[in-house]
């Protein structure tokens, strides 16, 4: 790791991770967007697509107000079968360390399950990030998860 | 080719058909004798099926593997720069060689006993085909009156239209434009008009449902202003719309054509109370539309071509949608995102962003295969019961509004006449 980071920092980075984490998997909408930068972008891309240089992301947000929108149209207009979802996210791979800005990698699995049915791998990849430093603390003003299951379970609802 | 399966293995008895077709068996979901006969008579005969774009293959060797029904086939540009389509099947022991789901050859090598092929499919190299010599004796090879030609790849038919390429097991199948019919070509070249297409993406989803639902799901113009709350708070779909539903002679394709009106007040079109009157965007950049030429006036056209693909053009998001079956409780649905050469980085990030509404997770398309999924379950539950699909009351006709159910009895119309051929 040629990258260098604080002890603060790192402990900060780390709570971010474990907070984002347990906020989508309690499905606390609102609070999701609040994890991210005003101009923040947020990905969920086939590796396929990311390999290969094809832009489509199965979401693709470039503002925390996107972020919003989902957020309504998750408890809103998105009918759908109700499940939960449980993150294990690996320990943040630090890539880069510059002030106040970190390029952060970190694998991930997303467990789906709907209600009364079994437990299943919904999602598999990693994330790519990019965490700043705000006068609120640690927010991400990049998140692009990279999935290797391309074949998605009938739909995403929620984000990962 | 496969022996017909026969008639008496159709669950008769549950395939109760009332008024026409607009009450639909449940059993037509369900059945895999069922489902392989169809396999049979919409994938593998008299039909072209979606492979994909050419612009997905824009090199001499480039090469896309996909599927047809649920045989798979490898999309191929031979060295001289002709499109092929052949079944990714070794001649010699059947084996699905190519794994790849992309890729660039300059021959196709299957891995178990290297036998060689071209990229149009002919066979070109079969090893220890004389036999090896020991001793000065040949042992073994193959029969003095084996013939390459005779053990190709199986080559399939191929119609390329407007960079969109098609294929048929079935060499005797009528010609591309005959088989789409005028009434439907005419929308499939307003898409694709011999402008080069660019390729965006891919998105997959496997919907645990019967494959012909998400055909019907294109065919039923009913729904997006009622289930898909975006289409009618910004007027993208909507019952008082300017529509057309068209369909060719056999009503087994169809063109679904709309014309944005009103955004807003919601209440007095769909009765339903339930939706948001005051709904706003955060981010309105999801909605940036902006008018293209090729348009000529409708706003959405949507595209179903019986079996096997749906085509796309919702504002400024265009796709295509390809069904790929698997057994007769699921299919795989892939999504090619494409855009247009003379595309400004602008338009292309208009499509992108508006790609948000389509998709595995789309705003008014990620709900789709989950009612899909809820049909399939009660069909299984309850084989004997129907559907009802009377919304216009039973006749099968072109309209000039979207408030019927037309197109779905239609291609049950042409589903019945094939099926008891």
């Amino acid at each position: 790791m040629s990258a260098a980071i604080g002890f603060e920092d790192w402990q900060a980075l780390i709570q971010l991770y474990a907070d984002y984490a347990g906020t989508v998997d309690a499905g606390h909408w609102e609070q999701w967007p609040e994890f991210f930068t005003d101009d923040c972008v947020y990905r969920v891309q086939p590796r396929e697509n990311h390999e290969r240089g094809f832009p489509l992301a199965t979401l693709s947000f470039e503002s925390k107000g996107m972020l919003k929108d989902r957020a309504y149209g998750i408890r809103e207009t998105l009918f759908h079968d109700p499940y939960y979802q449980r993150h294990v996210v690996g320990l943040p791979r630090l890539l880069r360390a510059d002030e106040g800005r970190y390029e952060v990698e970190a694998n991930y699995a997303v467990f789906r399950t709907k209600l009364s049915q079994l437990t299943t791998v919904y999602n598999v990849g990693r994330s790519l990030d990019v965490v700043v430093r705000m006068p609120a603390g640690l927010k991400f003003a990049r998140r692009e998860f990279i999935y290797d299951s391309e074949m998605i379970p009938n739909s995403m609802i929620y984000p990962l | 080719m496969n022996a017909p399966i026969p008639r008496a293995e159709l669950a008769a008895s549950t395939m109760n058909w009332e008024r026409g077709t607009s009450r639909i068996p449940f059993a037509v979901y369900n059945d895999p004798a069922l489902h392989k006969q169809e396999l049979q008579r919409f994938f593998y005969e008299r039909h072209w099926c979606y492979v994909g774009l050419e612009a997905e293959i824009p090199k001499p060797g480039d090469y896309k593997r996909t599927e047809i029904g649920e045989r798979s086939v490898i999309l191929v540009r031979a060295l001289d720069g002709a499109i092929h389509v052949v079944e990714n099947a070794c001649a010699h022991r059947g084996v699905a060689f190519c794994r790849a789901r992309h890729g660039n050859a300059q021959a196709f090598v299957c891995p178990y006993h290297q036998w060689n092929y071209a990229l149009d499919g002919r066979l070109r190299g079969v090893p220890m085909r004389h036999g090896v010599k020991r001793d000065g004796v040949v042992q073994g090879g193959m029969p003095a009156d084996f013939n390459f030609a005779d053990h190709g790849l199986t080559r399939l038919k191929v119609a390329v239209r407007g960079g969109v390429v098609f294929a048929s097991f079935d060499h005797d199948v009528e010609a591309f434009e005959d088989f789409v019919g005028p009434a439907v070509l005419r929308y499939f070249d307003r898409l694709f008009d011999g402008r080069q297409l660019k390729i965006l993406g891919y998105n997959r989803q496997r919907i645990p449902g019967n494959w012909k639902l998400m055909q019907e799901n294109i065919k039923d113009p009913y729904h997006p202003g009622l289930l898909h709350t975006w289409f009618v708070t910004f007027g993208l779909w909507r019952a008082d719309n300017r529509a057309r539903m068209v369909m060719d002679g056999h009503h087994r394709h169809a063109a679904m054509i709309s014309t944005r009106g009103n955004a807003g007040a919601v209440s007095e079109v769909s009765r339903v109370s339930s939706f948001k009157q005051a709904m706003n965007l955060h981010d309105p950049r999801f909605l940036d539309i902006v008018p293209e030429a090729w348009w000529n006036g409708p706003t959405a056209v949507m595209t179903t071509l019986f079996p096997s693909v749906i085509l796309q053009q919702q504002v400024n998001s265009v796709s295509t949608r390809q069904i790929v079956p698997d057994g007769h409780g699921h299919f795989d649905f892939v999504w090619t995102h494409f855009g247009f050469e003379d595309d400004t980085p602008e338009m292309t990030r208009r499509r992108l962003r508006q790609a948000n509404l389509f998709g595995p997770a789309g705003f008014v398309s990620a709900d789709d295969g989950e009612v899909i999924e809820f049909s399939q379950e009660t069909f299984e539950a309850k084989p004997a019961h129907r559907t009802l699909a009377e919304l216009g009351g039973d006749e099968v006709a072109d309209t000039d509004h979207m408030v019927t159910e037309t197109l779905i009895r239609g291609m049950y119309r042409y589903w019945r006449e094939v099926m008891a051929r």
